[in-house]
């Protein structure tokens, strides 16, 4: 039973003011009431502890008792959890389901991670050695996709005088005894973690690798490195959502952790009934057997969503130090920022800019400042990338929460409203949105593909920009009056935009496209582009060229040739060819 | 929820009276959130809330009002309890206020039950993901934003637009979707729950005209809390009413639709009050808590696993200065899935329902679609329909400045397209109900006003069976 340090006498929604204690500490863990509902202590001035609470404060009373806990915020780390459904202060919601039914009550005491299972640990590590924080003591295969790395804890030093033998043991179970300068340790394959406090690495390195999405516009124009950072933003209806679960599905991460922070119900119970039933496209396995999902909608307390990410994101690092490549998706960033807008609000801070905190920008550079790919502590690789959701009001993207998210990621998606009104998806706008990491990853592409990525990028990057500003001239005058040389340029770049950025995710075939595919889809483009130039040059009518055959072709080859018929491909550019030089062959 | 508080103190005196807010000193212990009654010095007893509590003080909210109380002669009693109301199923084809009280002359409800009206989250595993449409006869809506049971869908209006009549028309007109062709399943109708906040007395009576001409009146409660009662009650009114929409639902199996009206209404009385308790503002006034807020209403929507029954919201709001980024019509939008926009501008041409088609989305609509529960081309031939109109809006603009005659052949054959669209595919009566074929063949009418190349969004499996060109 946790000793009480404090009474309540100060309550206004989420925020609560007790007096008691001064040994309390800034961010410890307390029980508040009979039900002991889980609180944070966010402020102290004398005998008064300021508490957020992370579950409804209807009912509660001025006198009622604060338990102190003696340690911070913090999350269970161990085998169990992928496949795992928690909400923001990492309670199963499953298991709540459950015990309580369908609706979220409050006080409910449960351990994140089911403790009675058991678990077949391999030993790997020799007794006698020294061991630290990170180092591998054994596996577990914790699921069939995936092996567990049990370690020891990070700040835990010392000669390791016992390891398990093989055979099965829960995750409380002690599994190694560490002798440390001050006594002997027991380690069980759980671990806990403070949310707030970053997992130490040995050191950052450079990052060299794409995250691979098999989303086009993304992958070609708007790459992401594994370890890196990016922003969606987006008015509502602007695809977001739809493009995160893309990501989610097809990323080539190891580990997947999706935050549904203070999104919508319906939204989150898709993920969760979709997810399970979802295939992994490399293993052939359920994804779910590497995702983890944490799930606290906009209806569920407000506390628990400022929570959710640092949460969701302590989980992911934790599979980092396994020497994993870990995508989190955290949608959405801005519900999360009004949440401590929210938090600010009822302790009267003063505010900032649209009434956010001022501490808004410093907590968002906390946040992507976890991505990373590292050097564990163990010696092996492995990476955080982080993509997190913006939703700015009223789709301005001039407004606090973006423009601070700008200052932090170096890949930045922007989504378009006025694409998605036109079903334009993903709508990822090619002229707002850029990449940082072009020169990180230009290398990877070339040796993987053998093709020159970086110039055919840049070439379909100028054509479209050429039609954004031949654009403003047709709204003038009329396509008509373009010469024709522009007007092959206004035609290449609609086969850009309808055969190439547009991507179906609702179709078998389009949903994912490999990057051999992607780079030779953008070639036919341009090659298209580049004879068909040569033709109109020679004195043809921009019609003859609209009307030849192989521009439907192009336009549907995205959902009609699969990644394994990339042959087929090559049949499209001798239709290419073969239609050009036969319309060619009349202007000699 | 019982267990938590010993009411039935009683208190003299209030310390200060501000607005709809009252402020007591010398309370014993008093919980966050608890239910008073307010006694003034006629004996006259009007409800309130706890909105916060100290050490010996608490900050009550007066739903009715606070004229007439005084510092010395008012009475404040803690009742020890949530906001509960009672719930049954014979509260259909009633008429209430807007915390819940009969106001049709009829008695007091036998309850089943007692309910908090904040209701408790549902647990996002717990809930089933919306997959049946509901045919509400309205091409716009069927075929372009299709309305799923379970979702939110708000209908984003402005001052003068004929919100009240489209609402009214998908209220008498919704019913559980069939697939084209499919026939036998029953016309099961829905459970109505209309929650009015703010709303004229002209608009109330609307709705009631309309519902009884159409014998709809006994599946539907009403909540009314009108323009000229007091603006705290807003506050509750879709609370009490999505506490019995949840009983009808998810205790005894129903289809509930629930129509809640004026959502700006709402939103305003909550900054009326957060800014008399001196809160931070965000943006133009409103609470930073307002999307927490707003969140708590529409979130009460779904289906969960355990009860056959839905709730489907409907909620209506006027945009001000039909401005779609205010703040309301904006977090609304983050929120529901999916909005329903009204257009001014077609409402000046005529065009009864004015959808704006562009800018509204049904987010549910993918799952509610396509072979076995509509018709396989229905995804395509609206992606089809939405590339189309939005290439109109284009050409449009440029028809403004070099003239219709000087566009080509086949911008000249989308503009054809557009006008179509407009007054035969969107322009339907009040009282007409297309059923989703009728809706789907009408659609591939418009197509086959454009050339068969332009049409990519469809297959070609799809243009042979259904496009027929003309010129």
């Amino acid at each position: 039973m946790n000793p009480v340090v404090g009474r309540v006498i100060w309550i206004n929604g989420p925020v609560l003011r007790a007096r008691g204690s001064r040994l309390v500490t800034m961010g410890e863990m307390v029980e508040l009431g009979e039900q002991h509902l889980v609180g944070e202590v966010i402020g102290l001035a004398g005998d008064v502890m300021t508490i957020q609470v992370y579950e409804e404060t209807a009912g509660m009373k001025p006198g009622e008792p604060v338990f102190g806990t003696g340690s911070p915020l913090s999350v269970e780390l161990g085998p169990g959890l992928l496949g795992g459904i928690f909400d923001g202060i990492q309670r199963p919601l499953p298991v709540m389901e459950m015990q309580k039914g369908s609706f979220i009550g409050r006080g409910i005491r449960l351990t994140p991670l089911y403790h009675a299972t058991r678990w077949q640990f391999t030993p790997l590590a020799q007794i006698g050695r020294t061991v630290s924080g990170g180092t591998v003591l054994g596996t577990v295969p914790e699921t069939q996709q995936l092996v567990h790395v049990v370690m020891i804890p990070p700040g835990v030093t010392g000669k390791l005088v016992w390891l398990a033998d093989y055979g099965e043991y829960g995750i409380t179970d002690p599994v190694a005894r560490v002798q440390t300068d001050e006594g002997e340790v027991t380690i069980p394959m759980l671990q806990r973690w403070p949310v707030r406090r970053p997992r130490p690495v040995r050191s950052r390195l450079e990052k060299i690798e794409p995250l691979l999405t098999g989303q086009r516009v993304l992958d070609t124009f708007f790459p992401l490195v594994k370890g890196g950072a990016a922003a969606i933003p987006g008015g509502f209806g602007a695809g977001k959502t739809i493009t995160q679960h893309q990501i989610a599905k097809w990323s080539d991460a190891q580990v997947v952790i999706y935050i549904g922070c203070g999104e919508r119900g319906n939204e989150m119970t898709q993920v969760l009934q979709e997810f399970p039933e979802l295939v992994d496209p490399r293993s052939q396995r359920p994804l779910m057997e590497r995702t983890v999902l944490v799930a606290n909608t906009s209806n569920m307390p407000v506390a628990a969503r400022e929570a959710s990410v640092y949460t969701g994101v302590t989980i992911a690092e934790y599979y980092r130090d396994m020497g994993y490549h870990v995508a989190l998706m955290a949608d959405s960033t801005s519900r999360w920022a009004e949440a401590m807008r929210e938090i600010s609000g009822s302790l009267e801070e003063m505010p900032a800019e649209e009434g956010y905190p001022a501490y808004l920008s410093s907590r968002l550079a906390g946040f992507y400042e976890r991505a990373g790919l590292v050097e564990n502590l163990n010696g092996t690789t492995g990476s955080v990338s982080l993509i997190g959701a913006v939703s700015p009001q009223g789709g301005d993207f001039s407004e606090p929460v973006t423009q601070q998210t700008k200052r932090y990621v170096r890949c930045f998606w922007a989504l378009d409203k006025s694409l998605a009104s036109a079903r334009h998806f993903p709508s990822v706008n090619w002229l707002n949105s850029y990449s940082e990491y072009i020169d990180n990853i230009s290398n990877w592409w070339q040796i993987e593909t053998g093709m020159d990525w970086r110039a055919l990028r840049a070439k379909a990057m100028e054509i479209l920009n050429e039609e954004s500003h031949l654009d403003q001239i047709v709204k003038l005058v009329g396509p008509d009056a373009l010469p024709d040389e522009q007007r092959v340029t206004l035609e290449t770049s609609r086969l850009l935009r309808e055969g190439f950025l547009q991507q179906n995710a609702l179709d078998d075939i389009d949903t994912y496209a490999t990057p051999r595919k992607q780079l030779k889809m953008l070639s036919l483009i341009l090659h298209f582009h580049e004879r068909a130039m040569g033709v109109v040059r020679r004195g043809a009518v921009i019609s003859s060229i609209q009307a030849l055959a192989v521009v439907n072709t192009l336009i549907r080859m995205k959902a009609v040739i699969s990644n394994d018929q990339l042959d087929k491909l090559d049949e499209i550019g001798i239709q290419l060819d073969q239609q050009m030089d036969e319309l060619e062959a009349l202007y000699r | 929820m019982s267990d938590w508080m010993s009411g039935g103190q009683q208190i003299s005196g209030l310390s200060k009276v501000e607005g709809p807010i009252v402020v007591v000193e010398g309370t014993g212990v008093v919980a966050y959130d608890e239910v008073v009654e307010i006694i003034d010095q006629n004996g006259r007893i009007r409800p309130g809330r706890v909105l916060e509590v100290g050490e010996n003080l608490a900050v009550v909210e007066v739903f009715s009002g606070t004229a007439g109380l005084s510092i010395d002669g008012t009475r404040i009693r803690f009742l020890g309890r949530s906001f509960q109301i009672p719930v049954a199923q014979e509260m259909l084809g009633r008429i209430f206020n807007g915390i819940g009280e009969p106001i049709d002359g009829g008695p007091q409800p036998l309850a089943d039950r007692h309910a908090d009206i904040n209701g408790q989250p549902i647990n996002p595993t717990a809930r089933v993901y919306p997959r049946d449409y509901i045919q509400t006869g309205i091409s716009a809506i069927d075929l372009m934003n299709t309305l799923v049971m379970g979702q939110k869908l708000p209908i984003f209006s402005g001052s003068g637009l004929p919100q009240d009549q489209l609402a009214a028309q998908i209220v008498r007109q919704a019913r559980i979707g069939k697939a084209v062709g499919e026939k036998g399943r029953s016309d099961d109708q829905f459970a109505i729950v209309f929650a009015a906040m703010g709303v004229k007395n002209d608009v109330a009576a609307f709705f009631r005209k309309s519902l009884t001409e159409s014998g709809a009146l006994t599946r539907v409660a009403m909540f009314l809390n009108l323009a000229d009662d007091p603006a705290v009650e807003r506050l509750v009114t879709p609370r009490v009413a999505l506490t019995l929409a949840e009983y009808l639902a998810f205790d005894c199996g129903q289809h509930v639709l629930v129509v809640m009206m004026d959502m700006t209404n709402y939103c305003e009385a909550l900054r009326q009050i957060s800014n008399i308790r001196g809160e931070v503002p965000s943006r133009k006034g409103y609470p930073g808590y307002m999307y927490s807020d707003l969140a708590s209403l529409y979130e009460r929507t779904g289906r969960i696993k355990t009860s056959t029954g839905s709730i489907t919201q409907l909620p209506i709001l006027t945009m001000p200065n039909d401005d779609i980024t205010h703040p309301v019509p904006d977090l609304t939008g983050y929120i529901t899935e999916g909005q329903i926009v009204l257009s001014r501008s077609l409402t000046q041409q005529d065009v009864y329902p004015p959808i704006a088609v562009l800018p509204s989305l049904s987010r549910l609509m993918k799952d509610g679609i396509g072979r076995g529960k509509t018709r396989d081309d229905h995804s395509r031939v609206s992606m089809q329909l939405y590339a189309a109109y939005a290439r109109v809006q284009d050409i449009r603009s440029l028809a403004s400045v070099i003239g219709e005659e000087e566009l080509s052949t086949v911008d000249q054959r989308y503009l054809a397209f557009g006008r179509a669209f407009e007054t035969e595919f969107i322009q339907q009566d009040a009282g007409e109900n297309r059923d989703l074929e009728t809706t789907l063949s009408l659609a591939w009418q418009l197509l086959s006003l454009l050339p068969r190349t332009e049409l990519t969004r469809v297959t070609e499996a799809d243009i042979n069976r259904y496009y027929q060109e003309k010129r």
